[in-house]
Parts: structure tokens; sequence; C-alpha cells
């Protein structure tokens, strides 16, 4: 006879770890399952980890966190073949304690994230694989775990399993699975610099942290975006492209790192370092309208799980452990009353809508689908604001009325004033 | 039966680098796992186990994160762990580390006597192999190394026989318990540990014993106790040279008659 628990969480990232340490911090027998060596050993994100979400589940972590540096300047960065179109926020503000955003590594970020749940209680099993779930009677009673005597038994079961939402598809809540244009493919190199060497090409000094993203021409004109951001000691730089236009365009991920690596803007940052780690993960891009049914009898789904990412935002990290606090709160709300069905487990789904998570990927449902089959927004724009920005920026003896003529015939040649308006009037559609 | 396996806590080699500068180790930021061939001797403690019946101690000597390593042996299968682990220790070289597992091992026999003791052949961080034979010394028992199978253990008669991996033999031989092993990986393949296990393990906490619990004279541990020094650790050069024998792509047959017959005029392979 095995042992029941209350809480059975697949998988040790931001939703997991989360869920896991707030239910065993309430008293509830948690018990975590991750697949890798340790929580983080596979995960990866750029990643910016945004303070204000993680203090709502521990207080004061950035005392004590591995964290890399803080952010006090974000840049956007538009790039065509030669140049770049920048723009940028620099603030004090963000310079002092609590601070606003880190850089961070999960596999440091999420092993000591995990230990904090283990301090509070929960039991962390690593290195084991969750296979399937256990039924009964439309009822989830627990998961099959890849190791022999395998089976655990627990009143709910969340789903924090990431992107490769295998189980959700097995409980029956994501029928359809995922397709292509619901994900995009991310690479990213860790590349080591001297602090130094970082610090004033960046205009840093000790601690502080910026964060380039970049579109354009840094996706060779796919949707997606890249993105350049400092740690203490080394730079992580990535790529991401929708899976659907990766796949059309025979272009591999690889590629386009080495592509963004070597631009000619680029390379200069990047001078002189070493690659030590290569990474690669998906990301789900797929927004509100590929969001699955976040419940049943017995189960929650939490996090990328749950397609919880606002890819315009950069935001995920975020929303896995706002719902994974969300789904503890209803756990332990359920529990008090020992129910765990569909309509205890429901009120879950009623605190995501009234949270930022569903109302932010509510504003952009539209967006992705929109992207998506307009490649020219992030090729063509790119190109013509750079282009625009050289005319404006030479000095030649031209009259300005002959030179915005001349930006507008160069803008025109391309695309009509009709469907230029267009463009901003749906852009604005789906974004605003 | 009691079997207790000395298990030690390194850095994974594979990722492990030599500073070219320096000559010394780089261990920062390198994850920690347990001695390869210390997993395999806990293996075939637990088979063993299972076998005769009895119990598996492991005991490790470390600083208060090597209760991973303990933790690990619980996941195999071991009864049960016990750190040795005070900041006098640091420093300890073979000779001074031997003597603490000694010490340690003593205090455990009072309570529990012991059949069998097995160490890893050697540690990947040091390569020394010479800790497993210092404790057989200090116990004056057997000492059995490079163990690559048990044939049996007589229960009665308390004897083991086994087989020592040579260069290019095999020694069949028993020895009366109990006795020291130092065992090499092919002993045994290492099991999926049982979901079970796995929980055992997470919830596990050793028992970690001091200067305060085993009798340990301090000229004799640490840096005080280790007159071993270290000069230089340095990668071996690079092999030289080497020789392409060129045409494999067109002409394989011929390439290959080309490249026998250096390997006879070399002495490397022998003609019939
Ligand atoms: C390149 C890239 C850059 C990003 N940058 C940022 C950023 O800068 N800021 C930000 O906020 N977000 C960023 N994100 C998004 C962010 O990483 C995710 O939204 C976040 O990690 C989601 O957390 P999660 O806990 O839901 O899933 P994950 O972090 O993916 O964790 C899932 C865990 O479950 C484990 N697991 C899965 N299946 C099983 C199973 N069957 N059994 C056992 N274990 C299992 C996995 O090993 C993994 O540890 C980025 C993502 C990528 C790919």
């Amino acid at each position: 006879m095995s042992e029941k628990y209350d809480v059975i969480v697949v998988g040790a990232g931001p939703a997991g770890v989360t869920t896991a340490y707030l239910t065993a911090k309430a008293g509830l027998k948690t018990i975590l399952f991750e697949r890798g060596d340790h929580p983080g050993a596979k995960n990866v994100m750029g990643g910016v980890l945004y303070r204000k979400p993680t203090e709502d589940v521990i207080a004061n972590f950035w005392k004590e966190a591995p964290l890399e540096r803080h952010v006090i300047e974000q840049n956007l960065w538009i790039l065509d073949k030669n140049s770049v179109v920048k723009a940028g926020y620099r603030t004090k503000a963000q310079d002092q304690e609590p601070y606003n955003a880190f850089t961070v590594f999960r596999s440091r970020f999420d092993r000591w994230f995990a230990q904090k749940a283990v301090e509070a209680g929960a039991l962390l099993i690593t290195e084991t694989v969750v296979e399937d779930l256990i039924w009964d009677n439309h009822f989830v009673v627990g998961v099959k775990t890849g190791r022999p005597q395998g089976d655990v038994y627990g009143s709910v079961v969340v789903l924090a399993e990431g992107v490769n939402s295998m189980l959700t598809q097995k409980a029956g809540l994501q029928k359809d699975g995922l397709n292509t244009a619901q994900l995009a493919v991310a690479v990213k190199e860790v590349i080591a610099l001297d602090k130094e060497k970082i610090e004033s090409r960046f205009n840093l000094e000790e601690g502080q942290g910026a964060t380039i993203e970049l579109v354009g021409d840094a996706t060779m004109g796919m949707m997606g975006t890249a993105f350049i951001y400092t740690n203490t000691d080394s730079l992580s730089v990535g790529v991401g492209a929708l899976l659907s236009q990766v796949v059309r365009q025979k272009i591999n991920p690889n590629e386009l790192l080495e592509h963004l690596k070597n631009h000619p803007i680029v390379r200069p940052l990047l001078e002189g370092g070493e690659t030590k780690e290569y990474l690669g993960h998906l990301i789900p891009e797929g927004g509100y309208n590929a969001i699955p049914k976040v419940y049943t009898n017995g189960v929650v789904v939490v996090g990328d799980a749950a397609q919880f990412v606002n890819g315009i935002h950069r935001e995920g990290s975020n929303m896995a452990m706002i719902s994974g606090k969300l789904a503890a709160e209803t756990i332990i709300d359920a529990h008090k009353i020992g129910e765990f069905d569909e309509r205890a487990l429901s009120h879950y789904q009623k605190k995501l809508s009234n949270s930022f998570i569903i109302k932010d990927l509510k504003k952009y449902q539209n967006a992705s689908g929109f992207f998506e089959t307009n490649d020219h927004i992030f090729s063509l724009y790119p190109s013509l604001l750079n282009k625009a920005a050289e005319e404006f920026t030479t000095v030649d003896n031209v009259p300005k009325r002959e030179k915005q003529r001349r930006i507008m015939e160069l803008v025109t040649s391309e695309r009509s004033k009709l469907e230029i308006l267009r463009d901003i009037y749906r852009g604005w559609r789906v974004m605003g | 039966m009691h079997f207790v396996v000395c298990v030690k806590q390194v850095p994974d080699s594979s990722e492990v680098r030599v500073d070219p500068e320096t000559n010394t180790l780089i261990r920062e930021g390198v994850p920690s796992i347990i001695n390869p061939y210390d997993a395999h001797a806990v293996e075939e403690a637990v088979r063993l186990k299972e076998k005769y019946g009895g119990k598996v101690t492991v005991i490790s000597m470390g600083p208060p994160q090597a209760e991973e390593v303990i933790r690990k042996s619980i996941q195999f299968g071991a009864d049960e762990g016990i750190l040795l682990s005070d900041r006098k220790f640091a420093g300890s070289d073979t000779l001074a580390t031997s003597y603490v597992l000694t010490q340690g091992i003593k205090k455990l026999a009072e309570r529990e006597p012991f059949d069998l003791i097995f160490c890893g052949k050697q540690a990947i961080d040091g390569d020394t192999a010479q800790v497993g034979p210092g404790i057989a010394a200090r116990l004056k028992i057997p000492q059995l190394t490079y163990v690559l199978n048990i044939e049996e253990i007589n229960v009665e008669e308390k004897t083991i026989k086994l087989h020592r991996k040579l260069e290019g033999m095999r020694e069949v031989i028993s020895a009366k318990l109990p006795a020291l092993l130092t065992v090499v990986q092919d002993l045994n393949e290492l099991r999926y540990a049982p979901l079970p296990n796995m929980i055992r393990a997470a919830r596990y906490r050793p028992q970690v014993w001091t200067t305060e619990n085993i009798e340990v004279e301090d000229d004799k541990i640490g840096l005080n106790g280790s007159p071993t020094a270290v000069r230089k650790i340095f990668a071996p050069p690079e092999r030289e040279g080497g020789e392409i024998i060129p045409g494999g792509q067109e002409n394989p047959e011929e390439t290959a008659r080309k490249l026998v017959e250096r390997l006879l005029k070399e002495e490397i392979i022998a003609d019939k």
C-alpha cells in the first residue's frame, strides 16, 4: 500500500516550484517531480526575472537568490543589414533596492528556488519522469513515473510540465495538441566575457545590467526576436522565431544565431567572448487562443503548460509563478473542504481570469496570428525605418522637404499607402 | 551480513578542466557526483544484501554537502549512511583520510560489526587508489583490489570467492572475512532506482559524526596529518604525429592492405 500525498506537482520550473513551495508551507503533504538531474538543469530562459511576481512568492528573495545583474536599462534595436535604429529606457529608479528585474541563469535560480520548496517541506524527486496519469472513474488520482514501483497517489495533480505539455494532452485538456504556428523555437549561447568589458561596452557600473531585444534582420525578417542580456561575467545571446516560419523558410535556428552573432552591429559587443554553453528550447506563443482547459477532476495546469506566455513583453516566468500561486491558493482552499473535483478546482480559472495573466493574453489574442500571416511586418518595416534614418542623418545639401519626399517614395515603392494604412490599423487593433 | 561501503563526493570529471597557466584543477561551478567506482561498490553491496541478507551502511568523509552522495547511495538501496564531517578533516591526504574513515568504521563496528568493506578502485579526482588499501592495512584485514566479480560468499564459514582484474588476465581468489574490496566498474550495472528508494532518499538525513563522535588524534587528521605535498598537476601533452594513410575513400581494400603492412612492419600486430 503506497502512501498518499495531498499534492503531486509535475515539473520543477518556476510554476511547479511556486505551487509546491506554497502548498508545503501551508502544511500540505507535497511531492515535486523533476525529470532533470536537478531543477533547472535543462531549463532555458533569456533570462530576465521580475522582482515583484517573484516576491509575491518569496519576500526578499533577491537578497539571497543566485542572480546576475539588476536591470537598469532596456533597449529595442530595429536592425537592418548594416544599421540599426535604437530605442531604450534607462533609469536610476531601477538601480536601487528592491530593484525591478534581474538577469539570471535558470540552472542556478531554479535549483535555489526548489531548495526553498524543500525547506518548506516539499519532497523533491529528481531524475524521474512522470509518464502518465492514473485515473479512477473520470478522476485523476495519481501519476505513473518511469521508475520501478513508480505509481504515486494524491488528491490533486499539478501539471507544471512546461511547453511540452504531454500530460496536459493526456488529461484531455488540450485535445488538438500544439501546432507549429503556436510555438517559437529559441536558441541561446552563454558567452563568457570579462566583467570590465561588459561594463564598458554596455555603459554599466558594477552590478548593473542592460537588456537588448532585437528585431528585423536579427531574425532574418521572420516573426521573432533576438536578445542580448548582460550577466555578471557573461552575455546571454539568443534568438527565437516562430516554428512554422523556421520550417517554411528552411532556416535552422543555429544559422539564425550565427547570423546574429556575426551581424556587423552586434559583433563588436561580443568581441573576445568565449561560448560556454549552448541551449535550445521551445516557447509557447499561441497566446489566449491556445490556452487549454486548465482544470479537471483532480488536475490543474500551470505555467507554460497552460500557454501562459506573453511573447510581446517577454513575460513567461512571472506568469508561471503567479499561475502557480493561484493554483496553490485554490488547492489549499479545496483541501479545507476535502473536495478536488472540477467544481472545487474551477476557482483557479476564476482567479486567473481576474488576474493580469488572462487579461494580458486576451489583449494580444490576435497579435501572433496577425504577425504570423504578415511576414513583411518583421522584414519590410525594419528595413524601411533604417533607410529613412539613413536619409535623415545624411547631410548632403538636399532640402529637407525633398528628403521627406524621397522617404515617402521609398516606402510607397515597397508597399502602397492603402496597404500601409491597413497594416497600421490592424497592428493597432491587435496591439492596442 | 553487514556491508560497509566507503563513498566519496567528487567533481564531475567530464566537466573539470586543468587551468593551463596554474596547472591546477578548475573546480569552480563544476557539479558534484558520487565517485563512479563507489556507485558500483554500493550497487554490489546491495545485491549481496539481497542475496545473503543483512544490511548496507555507507560512510563518507567530506563537507556537509557530501550528504548528497549518501542520499544517492540510499537511492541505490543502502540502508543507512554516516557522514564524517568536521572542519578539522579539511585538507586530509590519503593517509589522513584512510585514518579518519578507519576510525569511523571502528566506531560503527562497536554497534554493528562488519563483514565486508567496499571501496571504489580509486577516486576520479585524485586517482591515487590508496585509501581503500590504507583502511585495510589499518584494520589489519585482507585487501582484495580490482574486484571484477564476486562468485560467492560462504556465510557459515565466513569466506568469499571472487575474481580480480589484472593486466591481461583474471585472478580467482578466496579470502577470509572480514575483508576489504576495491571494485572496478565492470563489476555490475547500476540499477534504475525504484521510486520508493528515491522517496526514502529524499527524506533521508544521514548521521553526521565529527571529532566529538569518533576517536581521532589531532596530528593524524587534516593538514597536520597529511605528509603528501602535490608539486604539480598537469594535463599530459597532446599526442603528436600520427600518420594518415590516404586513399581510403577511393580504394579501401588497397588502403587497408597498406595499413596492415605498416602495422606488421612496426610490430604492432603479429604476423601468423
Ligand atoms: C529562450 C527563452 C527565453 C526566455 N526569456 C524569458 C525572459 O527573459 N523572462 C521571462 O519571464 N520568461 C522568459 N522565457 C519564458 C520562460 O522561460 C517560461 O515561461 C518559464 O520557464 C515557464 O515556467 P514553467 O515552470 O511553466 O515551465 P519550465 O520552466 O519549462 O519547467 C517545466 C519543468 O518540468 C519538467 N518536466 C516536464 N515534463 C516532465 C515530466 N513528465 N516529468 C517530470 N518533469 C517534467 C521539466 O524538466 C522542467 O524542469 C523564455 C523562454 C525561452 C525558451
